[in-house]
């Protein structure tokens, strides 16, 4: 699991070696009509790190992470992702860039026709042409890794709702991704899959260093996330509460109208709500 | 009243721009890598194989109707031999390529805009993009060119089952014996109208299909939206099959008659 399909040049690997600026977002502004979406956005992921968007509906966050992906073009402003500068590429050009990113899509977004193999597995039969035997052993391997081996012939319909979102995960992250992109992966599961679901990004950033952005509004989650460390010791995967400096490595972003209303990490966020009225609310 | 005429105006034109767009990316996508074979041979199933009970039995029931009130009227100028020249001519320049349009029409175009929209607004088709694939070659190439392709080999079903239909009806009804009706078919048909038959459905399937990946592509708005979609997609390409039936008819008609 540790080497990577998309290979980047040695120098821009050491650059983006742990703590390496691997997104970065410089005075994004966007709008749709009239609405301002995003006002001068700028932050920096660092690899191995993560990012947690939150903020009201309709803040941004989800668009934060279309940008990222190319899905969407900023008014102005501009995004590196990888080294590489996405703001002003083409649709081709981004289907390289894509390949080193995963993206777990609100409600799963599986694809109805596909089985849960056709559906992990998707990117390496359809676009990565890995053999059949390794794309199917990789397969198997990212779905035992969620705990969902034995779903491998279902189809979506057939999953509950924290299955199709573990599912995605494992769609997101079979073809081994750099950078996972997560949007409200966790919003209408009940606590304890959500839980289960916030254990797979865990152990995604902290076993495999995938450097993850997250967006929920889901409070629990996203401190548990940020708070938490997966650990493996002879086979055994534990879950503890992190040390200062790797829940440092978590940082959070408020969004306010378009705007970064707040940076900085739990501990800080948790200090700074005292003072803030709207993050005292949106925390309360 | 006046913005909202511009409004309108605005969002027409607006389609007509994301529709040409579609096309022309249609036009790159077929000419250069990667394809999806197997999506397209799955789309030559679903087109082709899918739409072919509905315009089989439209086919013959539109012959049989057609030699039995042709029939009726021939009867009184003693000219029922002639039915065969009439059901042939009718079938093969007009009514077996419409009718085969607007069967597809209601049956894929609107299969397409429901599967495409639900992908719009599920998300599935970000998860393509995102996952590294192309929405246009995975799914409106595939789709393009079963249409192109399909449509005419159903419009050729169609007129044969046609002629066979009014064939039953002039021997069953009208006691006309059946080497007279086919060699009146023959009679009434001349080279030009069969390329004419032959050519129009190209047109027409590419408008229908090309109308139902472009609605069902632009769909918001939830599952509302997809019912919206497909109406939509239903009423403007059984539209587009007449409009365009008329143009590519003129303009055949200049061209090789």
């Amino acid at each position: 699991m540790s080497s990577h399909p998309a290979a980047r040049p040695d120098l821009l690997d050491e650059a983006l070696a742990h703590g390496g600026p691997i997104v970065v977002f410089d005075k994004i502004n966007l709008s749709f009509d009239d609405k301002v979406i995003l006002r001068d956005v700028s932050f920096t992921l660092q690899t191995g790190h993560t990012k947690i968007f939150l903020g009201a509906s309709g803040a941004g966050k989800s668009t934060i992470l279309r940008l990222i992906l190319g899905l969407l073009k900023p008014d102005s402003g501009t995004i590196f992702v990888n080294g590489e500068r996405v703001d002003n590429m083409s649709e081709e050009q981004l289907m390289a860039v894509r390949a080193d990113l995963g993206m777990v899509f609100q409600e799963g977004a599986l694809f109805d026709s596909l089985s849960v193999r056709e559906n992990v597995g998707y990117k390496l039969f359809e676009e990565l042409q890995w053999p059949l035997d390794a794309a199917n052993k990789r397969v198997a391997e990212v779905l035992g890794f969620i705990g969902l081996a034995e779903f491998i012939d279902r189809m979506p319909s057939e999953l509950s709702g924290g299955q199709r979102r573990r599912v995605a995960i494992a769609r997101a992250m079979a073809a081994k991704p750099r950078i996972l992109l997560y949007d409200e992966p966790t919003t209408g599961l009940d606590p304890i899959t959500s839980i289960t679901v916030d254990e797979e990004i865990i152990k995604l950033r902290d076993l495999e260093n995938v450097s993850s952005v997250l967006v929920t509004h889901q409070l629990r989650d996203a401190f548990y996330v940020a708070e938490h460390t997966a650990i493996r010791q002879a086979q055994q995967l534990t879950f503890k509460k992190a040390e200062q400096h790797k829940a440092s490595e978590a940082e959070f972003i408020m969004l306010k109208d378009g705007r970064i209303a707040f940076e900085g990490n739990a501990q800080e966020l948790r200090a700074i709500s005292e003072a803030d009225p709207y993050i005292e609310a949106f925390l309360s | 009243m006046k913005p909202k005429l511009l409004e309108w105006t605005k969002a027409a034109l607006l389609e007509v721009q994301e529709y040409v767009h579609m096309i022309a990316l249609f036009g790159r996508a077929l000419v250069t890598r990667p394809m999806y074979p197997r999506d397209i041979v799955e789309q030559f199933e679903a087109v082709g194989i899918g739409s072919m009970t509905v315009v089989l039995l439209t086919g013959m029931f539109t012959g049989m109707v057609l030699a039995l009130n042709s029939g009726f009227t021939l009867d009184q100028f003693g000219a029922r031999s002639m039915i065969g020249r009439l059901v042939s001519a009718s079938m093969v320049r007009e009514l077996g390529p419409v009718l085969t349009g607007l069967m597809v029409a209601g049956r894929v175009g609107s299969g397409i805009a429901a599967e495409l929209g639900s992908m719009m607004v599920t998300d599935q088709i970000a998860a393509l993009r995102a996952l590294g694939t192309d929405p246009i070659r995975k799914l409106v190439v595939p789709r393009i060119l079963a249409g192109l392709l399909m449509v005419p080999l159903l419009t050729v079903l169609s007129g044969g089952v046609g002629m066979v239909g009014g064939w039953i009806v002039t021997v069953l009804q009208f006691h006309v014996a059946g080497s007279v009706y086919w060699n009146s078919v023959i009679a009434g048909l001349y080279i030009q109208d069969v390329w004419m038959g032959l050519i129009k459905p190209f047109f027409l399937g590419f408008t229908i299909v090309s109308i139902g990946c472009h609605v069902g592509l632009r769909t918001r708005g939830g599952t509302q939206g997809v019912g919206r979609a497909t109406t939509n997609a239903v009423v403007a390409s059984s539209v587009a099959v007449i409009a365009v039936d008329f143009l590519v008819t003129k303009l055949l008609i200049v061209l090789i008659y």
